[in-house]
């Protein structure tokens, strides 16, 4: 093995802040770094993808009583205070300003309070997690990248390489039928990924190696749920 | 601190201590291990480096050699821990990156002259 180069922790609280209590299927906010390759044990290799988990904080908790439902808002990525508005910067007074804010349900509240931390120690290589991200986007695309139709020929006058065919009968109905597949917005969606494998967690430098791709573009958001 | 100092320091932290410097025409010896049932040993693979695909932790040389009379070629990932060990027998004089021209001979015309020093 190569040097332990240390990676300096980006402690965002100068005071220790106190663990969040165990949550059923633990949940953590994280930002894409990017993707490499992964020796396992028995030498094979995986592709695996880098989230970066520093900073998750408890920032509300949501009660039956006073919100009619049961949630723990988590808080995620360090800002300059500049860069909030002072609503956003007043809902979380003394805590440090987060700009990503999340809700979770859970079914018991109790031992949960606003500052407290949530680490990446709550995953353990094994894991299975699925990981909620937004995709890249791709613009507005054409029925054959989007819906995968065939294009139509190349030459002898084609006026048809990339259109879609017919999008219905004549006079009967006499209309287009809806949900009819067309060219379209694509990406940008909120997607899940199901079921990847933690392969390292390392609470020490705030980092989550899974295995396989992860959606949406490096220093994207993403949630990182146990499965 | 900056994601691709996040990344390479990852990397690192799964690459080799010591590799040798290995280039085309090389001729090398890879250990690599091999299991069988539930026994695992070392086999050797020694031929000539067609080519060598720098990138860090998914460095790759691409071995070949020539088996019972039939040319084989392997690549292997550098830094996997199922390659125990690299050893360089040999310098061959290569003026290009990728040897693909080896595959089409055979015997003497298939070998590289040595390196200068």
């Amino acid at each position: 093995m190569a040097e332990e180069t240390t990676i300096e922790t980006t402690t965002t609280t100068a005071t220790e802040r106190a663990e969040a209590p165990k949550m059923a299927k633990p949940l953590i906010l994280g930002r894409k770094v990017g993707m490499l390759q992964h020796f396992r044990d028995d030498g094979s290799v995986v592709a695996a993808t880098v989230i970066a988990v520093e900073s998750n904080l408890v920032t509300a908790v949501r009660t039956k009583e006073k919100d009619g439902y049961a949630a723990v808002q988590i808080g995620f990525g360090q800002v300059a205070d500049k860069k909030m508005s002072r609503g956003e910067r007043g809902h979380l007074k003394d805590l440090p300003a987060l700009k990503h804010l999340r809700e979770v349900r859970v079914d018991d509240v109790s031992g949960f309070a606003k500052g407290q931390r949530i680490g990446a120690d709550r995953f353990a290589p094994g894991d299975r997690v699925h990981v909620v991200g937004t995709s890249k986007g791709k613009g507005f695309q054409g029925p054959v990248h989007l819906h995968h139709f065939s294009r139509g020929p190349k030459s002898h006058g084609s006026d048809h390489l990339r259109r879609q065919g017919s999008v219905g009968s004549g006079t009967t109905p006499g209309r287009v039928l809806r949900g009819l597949r067309m060219a379209a917005h694509q990406g940008v969606d909120r997607v899940t990924v199901k079921n990847l494998e933690v392969l390292r967690a390392d609470p020490g430098r705030s980092l989550l190696v899974l295995s396989g791709a992860v959606p949406g573009a490096r220093n994207s958001i993403v949630m990182v749920r146990k499965a | 601190m900056p994601m691709n100092d996040v990344l390479k320091t990852l990397a690192s932290e799964q690459q080799k201590a010591e590799v040798p410097e290995i280039r085309p025409g090389d001729t090398v010896a890879v250990s690599v291990r091999v299991v069988e049932g539930n026994r695992e040993r070392l086999q050797k693979f020694e031929g000539t480096v067609l080519r060598v695909r720098n990138g860090g932790l998914d460095e790759q040389v691409t071995v070949r050699r020539i088996a019972s009379g039939v040319g084989v070629e392997r690549t292997f990932l550098v830094h996997s821990p199922r390659v125990e060990k690299i050893e360089v027998t040999r310098h061959g004089h290569a003026r290009r990156a990728a040897l693909y021209f080896l595959r089409e001979r055979v015997g003497k015309s298939a070998t590289l002259k040595e390196k200068r020093r």
